[in-house]
């Protein structure tokens, strides 16, 4: 049983990580607003999400400005792709092996 | 069992998260079963019109000049009608829908969807009205039937179910009808009334039941 949840990654243990990782998986960016009426969660509890993942280098944050107003818009990274992918398969290994 | 539990839950918000960030999925089955019932009153309208005044085995190009501009303007405003009752009703059961499924109606997916869906549509459009300037009429209902499909198949990108299928079946079916000039309205009928009412049930019963 230990083998299977092997690779399980913590950093996508919250509901709110799991549903930014899957938004970015099949979105080429996304901004801030966009994320935070997808996931109806707070900016704070958002920034804070984003940010662990941003630490992990799953996630890229791309800050410019439109006009006057400053836009943060976040993209998937490569390990963060290959990261997300992992886990869907641990995921998946759990269900097959009960 | 309990770590079963946690990720079939997990898979399945994962699956819906990326549906919801990418797709328009408000839009109802009940939109097409609609849509295909006001084309085929349209359809009957237009039949029952011409056949009332010119006989049932009227053909378009055996009418005088002046008939035809009759038949021609009661034919845009039919079709105009229905056009108006069909999005009508799809942007009512859209906000219905869109209620339950927690998406808001003019987010993101659905302006990607719908200008998706307008290029293509739009520049059948027009180009339908050029052949009815140029008095071309016997291939506006297969010009229609073919942008129509090209437009589906634009949009299904960004729409859940089988669009896609839909678009490519209306493309078949105007293409067949270049060659049948003269029964367009039957084609018209069965593209835009019968096909959509039939996908809208399959939508309907697969997606939302």
């Amino acid at each position: 049983m230990k083998n299977i949840t092997a690779g399980f990654n913590k950093v996508f243990e919250s509901k709110i990580r799991l549903g930014i990782m899957s938004s970015l998986y099949v979105n080429d960016s996304l901004d801030f607003s966009r994320l935070k009426e997808l996931l109806d969660v707070t900016d704070g509890n958002l920034a804070s999400h984003v940010h662990a993942l941003e630490e992990a280098g799953y996630v890229f944050v791309n800050k410019q400005f439109i006009g006057r107003k400053p836009n943060t818009s976040y993209t998937i990274t490569r390990n963060g792709r290959k990261a997300f992918q992992e886990h869907i398969q641990v995921l998946e290994n759990i269900i097959k092996n009960i | 069992m309990m770590e079963n539990d946690k990720a079939i839950e997990a898979l399945t918000d994962i699956r819906s998260m990326m549906e919801r960030s990418s797709k328009f999925i408000s839009l109802s089955g009940l939109t097409g079963v609609f849509a295909g019932v006001f084309a085929l009153a349209g359809a009957a309208a237009a039949y029952f019109y011409s056949a009332k005044s010119f006989g049932p085995d009227f053909l378009f190009g055996n009418l005088q000049e002046g008939q035809k501009t009759d038949v021609l303007t009661f034919y845009c405003v039919d079709a105009l009608l229905v056009l108006i009752l069909s999005v009508g009703f799809g942007i009512l059961l859209s906000a219905r829908k869109s209620r339950k499924t927690g998406q808001s109606v003019l987010d993101k997916t659905a302006v990607r969807m719908l200008v998706n869906l307008a290029v293509p549509l739009l520049t059948g459009g027009i180009f339908c009205i050029a052949l009815i300037w140029h008095g071309i009429i016997g291939l506006v209902a297969p010009a229609m039937l073919i942008f129509y499909g090209l437009s589906l198949i634009n949009a299904s990108k960004y729409t859940i179910g089988d669009t896609r299928y839909l678009g490519y079946a209306e493309i078949v079916l105007g293409l067949t009808c270049c060659f049948f000039i003269g029964y367009g309205l039957v084609f018209w009928a069965v593209g835009f009334g019968v096909f959509h009412i039939a996908y809208g049930l399959f939508m309907y019963y697969t997606l939302e039941k």
